[in-house]
């Protein structure tokens, strides 16, 4: 929950950023409309860096679904860990708070946009794939959680995916999870929402017994739910999540991977974490290497 | 590859035709009986199918689907999802059925009613004998529309775990990267459904056409 502000704290923080600014010149830059863009390095003319940071605007496809990685609640803004390292590569690029576009970008919309141009990066919690390099690129991973499954807490049959026979199981079309569930437990039915959200309200009134997908966002439906569910047994999947950007970009793709690699370094990737999927699991992992194809 | 996507769709299509087929049935039935209800000299009657066409018709479809199939069955009620996308689209397509019907009935000559009143005919039998079939064949085009409409309006299903045309199409533009193939392979499969459609009713048309 954010609190409202009044005219007297902004103020204040206002003069505590400058005061920080100036005692710790060039640290990590925590996104907040009151901070003032950070001296950013200058890009070779024609990079998409260079257009970026002279547009002083990029356009970001993120989940509005999704809690701890993307969600816009009631408030308007959407949060998470995809937020929070689009405001870091932002950041860097020296694009301001308010020149950060976030728009939703669905499971199934996510090459398209990429490919037609209508963002610059799509950050939803989105595996890197082989099918998926074909028609567009990726940084990172700057996270990595694996396939896992979720039932109501006074659910016993079911402890792992093996016990999935003759059970019905929920994921989101053009998921790779719900790929993957087929797969790894073919005598289970198999429905599909485009929402999470839906597959747990499933789950609910019984119309599905378990929901699959990246045991990250299991826990993030798990939050919101006032222990209504529990996940069981073992990931069986290994999910790197990446940053997609246009096909063939390669000084954009070594840009955001050097990106990824200062967060690490200079803290601004743990205090993500921190704030975001941090809240609910036991250990927060540290950032996995970046994979330069 | 193209080849490949229709096959791939195939099955959706058995699925999105069996679905149109239902609801328009659903449709029609329910249309009818609003319809009746308008003119009714009941105003209770007229007062509920009123309410019920001014709520279903304003009310987007992806928001009825979801509400048939999330919701109620968290009320008790227990049917397949292929059977809520039924009922969804049947309830929200009565709504206009009613309303073309009821500019067919409202065209009839208020002498046949009368007509058939002095011969002493009751309510019932004066729509269902006299006033209904003189109806339907004026509106046989607008009812046309609402049936093309009807099919194309059976791709909410995918919203609510239905394997047609368009579930089908979501999932194949992940597996295979192609999304403009992929729904342009659904655009034809939705057309070869509601183009032999539109020509059925221009021949219904002239068939019934009533000629003066």
């Amino acid at each position: 929950m954010r609190t409202l502000r009044t005219r007297t704290p902004l103020l204040t923080v206002l003069g505590l950023t400058a005061v920080l600014a100036l005692s710790a010149c060039g640290s990590d830059n925590e996104a907040s409309s009151a901070a003032p863009a950070p001296a950013a390095t200058t890009f070779a003319a024609g990079t998409t860096m260079d257009t970026l940071q002279k547009a002083g605007r990029i356009r970001i496809g993120v989940k509005y679904d999704q809690p701890l990685f993307g969600e816009r609640g009631l408030g308007g803004d959407p949060e998470g860990l995809d937020v929070e390292m689009g405001r870091i590569i932002a950041s860097k690029l020296g694009i301001p708070a308010d020149g950060v576009e976030f728009s939703e970008a669905v499971s199934r919309n996510r090459e398209p946009f990429l490919e037609q141009g209508q963002v610059d990066l799509v950050i939803a919690t989105y595996t890197i794939s082989d099918t998926r390099k074909e028609v567009i690129d990726f940084a990172g991973p700057y996270y990595v959680t694996g396939q896992s499954l979720m039932v109501k807490s006074d659910n016993t049959d079911i402890t792992s995916k093996d016990d999935l026979a003759g059970k019905t199981v929920c994921s989101v079309t053009g998921s790779t999870p719900l790929e993957r569930i087929r797969t790894e437990a073919p005598a289970a039915e198999v429905i599909e929402f485009d929402t999470y959200g839906r597959c747990a309200t499933a789950v609910e009134n019984g119309q599905a017994d378990a929901v699959t997908t990246d045991e990250a966002i299991l826990l993030g439906l798990i939050s919101g739910s006032d222990d209504t569910f529990k996940v069981v047994g073992e990931q069986f999947s290994k999910e790197p999540y990446g940053i997609g950007l246009k096909k063939g970009d390669q000084a954009f793709r070594d840009f955001l991977n050097d990106t990824i690699e200062a967060s690490y370094a200079d803290g601004s990737y743990t205090a993500a974490l921190d704030k975001t999927v941090g809240t609910v699991q036991d250990e927060v992992p540290a950032g996995p290497p970046v994979d330069r194809y | 590859m193209f080849l490949d996507y229709l096959n791939t769709l195939s099955e959706g299509f058995l699925t999105t035709l069996s679905l149109t087929g239902l609801s328009a049935v659903g449709a029609l039935v329910i249309g009818t009986l609003l319809a009746a209800m308008r003119v009714s000299p009941v105003p209770p009657l007229r007062w509920a199918a009123t309410t019920y066409v001014e709520t279903v018709r304003n009310t987007p479809l992806p928001v009825i689907a979801p509400l048939f199939a999330l919701g109620l069955p968290s009320l008790g009620f227990d049917l397949s999802f292929y059977q809520w996308g039924a009922v969804a689209l049947s309830v929200y397509t009565g709504a206009f059925v009613c309303e073309a019907l009821r500019s067919g009935i409202n065209a009839v000559a208020v002498g046949q009613g009368e007509a058939a009143r002095a011969l002493g005919l009751r309510f019932t039998q004066t729509m269902t004998l006299v006033v209904l079939p003189q109806a339907f064949r004026s509106v046989v085009p607008p009812l046309g529309n609402v049936l093309i409409a009807l099919t194309k309006n059976t791709s909410v299903v995918a919203t609510i775990s239905v394997a047609d045309i368009t579930l089908l199409s979501n999932g194949l533009i992940t597996s295979s990267a192609d999304p403009i193939g992929v729904i342009g392979a659904s655009a034809v499969a939705y057309l070869v459904i509601t183009l032999p459609l539109g020509l059925l009713v221009d021949r219904l048309e002239g068939r019934v056409l009533v000629t003066r």
